[in-house]
């Protein structure tokens, strides 16, 4: 059973660990601001989430655990409104021009 | 379990501080500030990762704060970003 | 992995540091230092020192980037309306690099010379703390064995804020300053009625877990302090008058408790800032509470800054 968890967890985490991977090749090689934005949610929602989801089953409490998802959580809340804000501030320039 | 952990930590740090590096350099600086927040997500997933390899609880604490206040550099930066220099104050009701 | 970590830490600080020296624009280099206080945070958590990761992650990603940001756009726009071009003499460069060169080499230098084993008196403090009645060493030594430092930093943070209320013109003293943005977007009222509610509930988290594991006082009062200002930001709520009296005593309020517990020592526990032992950490409690609440105000409006606003009639 631990090791069913721990393949698991192996898994889980190598998959979020390619998803930054992913993130950061779209923020360095994407063609304008919007799509590189774009990319890095990828990795603040999916990236994140993975690993939180991997990293579950080595926790030793139920509150460890859901610590670990208001982490993840408060990620979503936060890169949310980050990229909107981001995204108005880019739309703003624009426009002002 | 710990090392594969701790290298999962260092390989998602090393990705997105290079990224940073990279675009640190970049014209715009709202795109500086998408790297500086893919880095704080980045050391977030590191710490939590590093915590279980550890297992010292109060490691997600900092991953906690860390993604609390992710939204709030943020909300600063965009604020200021709207007066640019060189950008001419917007006429009001222009915007669509 | 964990050698390869931490070295790898250190040379990204230390890359990112000079990127922060040497960059010309302000705006660049105050985002490089948002990025410095994230790693710095990882580097404290990796010393094994969560109590200061905590406050780093907490003063660098909520306080230090506003603040700086609204002390350059008011730079910038003190220069755009005295139209004179930047101030960047090539002598004070020099000057400024050459000093902070010898400050870093002495410090490598008395680093080199500590010797090996570090003195250290963690056991001591460890050995005590079953008088305190806490867990966590570190607040045992911010609010017990080492309490008159942190009253008297307390204090400072209280002659800070004066300082910046100092610079308010007459006319306007007693006003209130002006965070609201003309144009809030919308994004942003969604955050600053969101994100408070669990700001809140993590700083009191924070101040409850501070007895017996990494956190406290200051950690708790930088993030409600953060909440506080995005709500500020945002204009859900202004800012409040300087003058209000409320506002003032409950600035005093903590270092007034703090000191009023200290001088109770005297009669009852033989010594200034002496707790009764079977009372130690209900006192402790009490003072990190008032605490929190004074930092909270006070790390606020010193990033609000002096008020702009007379106040109302």
């Amino acid at each position: 059973m631990s090791a069913l968890a721990d393949l698991f967890t192996l898994v889980m985490v190598a998959g979020g660990a390619l998803l930054f991977l992913a993130g950061t090749l779209g923020l360095l090689r994407f063609p304008d601001t919007l799509s590189r934005l774009h990319a890095l949610s990828k990795a603040d929602n999916l990236g994140l989430g993975l690993i939180v989801l991997g990293l579950l089953p080595q926790v030793g409490s139920i509150a460890g655990g859901l610590k670990l998802v208001c982490v993840w959580l408060l990620a979503q809340l936060s890169a949310a409104t980050a990229s909107q804000l981001i995204a108005g501030a880019l739309h703003r320039r624009k426009s002002g021009r | 379990m710990a090392e594969f952990l701790t290298g999962a930590a260092f390989f998602i740090l090393a990705v997105t501080a290079l990224g940073l590096f990279r675009v640190l350099r970049s014209e715009l600086a709202v795109e500086r500030m998408m790297a500086v927040q893919l880095l704080g997500t980045g050391a977030a997933a590191a710490l939590v990762l590093l915590g279980a390899a550890s297992t010292s609880p109060a490691t997600t604490d900092v991953a906690l704060l860390l993604m609390l206040l992710a939204a709030f550099s943020c909300a600063a930066f965009t604020l200021g970003q709207s007066e640019e220099p060189g950008d001419a104050p917007a006429p009001k009701g222009d915007e669509s | 992995m964990n050698l390869l970590l931490d070295l790898a830490l250190v040379a990204w600080l230390v890359v990112l540091a000079l990127h922060v020296a040497r960059t010309g624009d302000d705006r660049n280099a105050i985002v490089a230092f948002i990025a410095f206080g994230l790693l710095l945070g990882l580097a404290w958590t990796r010393l094994g020192a969560i109590d200061v990761a905590l406050t780093e992650a907490a003063i660098g990603g909520g306080i230090t980037g506003l603040l700086l940001l609204r002390a350059e756009a008011h730079l910038r726009r003190g220069r755009q309306a005295d139209g004179a071009p930047r101030q960047g003499g090539g002598a004070k460069t020099i000057v400024a690099a050459l000093a902070s060169a010898v400050v870093a080499l002495g410090l490598g230098l008395a680093v080199l010379a500590f010797p090996s084993p570090a003195p250290t008196l963690a056991q001591p403090a460890l050995a005590a703390i079953d008088a305190t009645g806490l867990g966590n060493p570190v607040t045992a030594v911010l609010l017990a064995y080492r309490a008159l430092d942190t009253l008297l930093e307390k204090v400072v943070v209280l002659l800070a804020l004066l300082g910046v209320w100092a610079l308010t013109p007459d006319n306007l003293w007693g006003g209130a300053p002006e965070l609201k943005e003309a144009n809030p977007p919308q994004p942003l009222l969604y955050l600053a009625r969101t994100l408070p509610p669990f700001g809140v509930l993590i700083a009191v988290y924070m101040v409850w877990v501070g007895a017996d594991a990494p956190g406290g006082t200051f950690q708790a009062g930088s993030i409600l302090a953060a909440m506080w200002l995005l709500v500020m930001l945002a204009g859900l709520s202004p800012a409040p008058e300087t003058r209000s009296r409320l506002l003032r005593l409950l600035l005093v309020g903590g270092p007034a408790l703090f000191f009023a517990i200290g001088f109770l020592g005297f009669a009852v526990a033989g010594g200034f800032l002496a707790y009764p032992k079977p009372l130690a950490k209900a006192l402790i409690v009490g003072i990190e509470a008032a605490l929190t609440v004074a930092i909270a105000l006070a790390l606020g409006l010193l990033v609000a800054g002096p008020s702009n606003k007379a106040p109302a009639r």
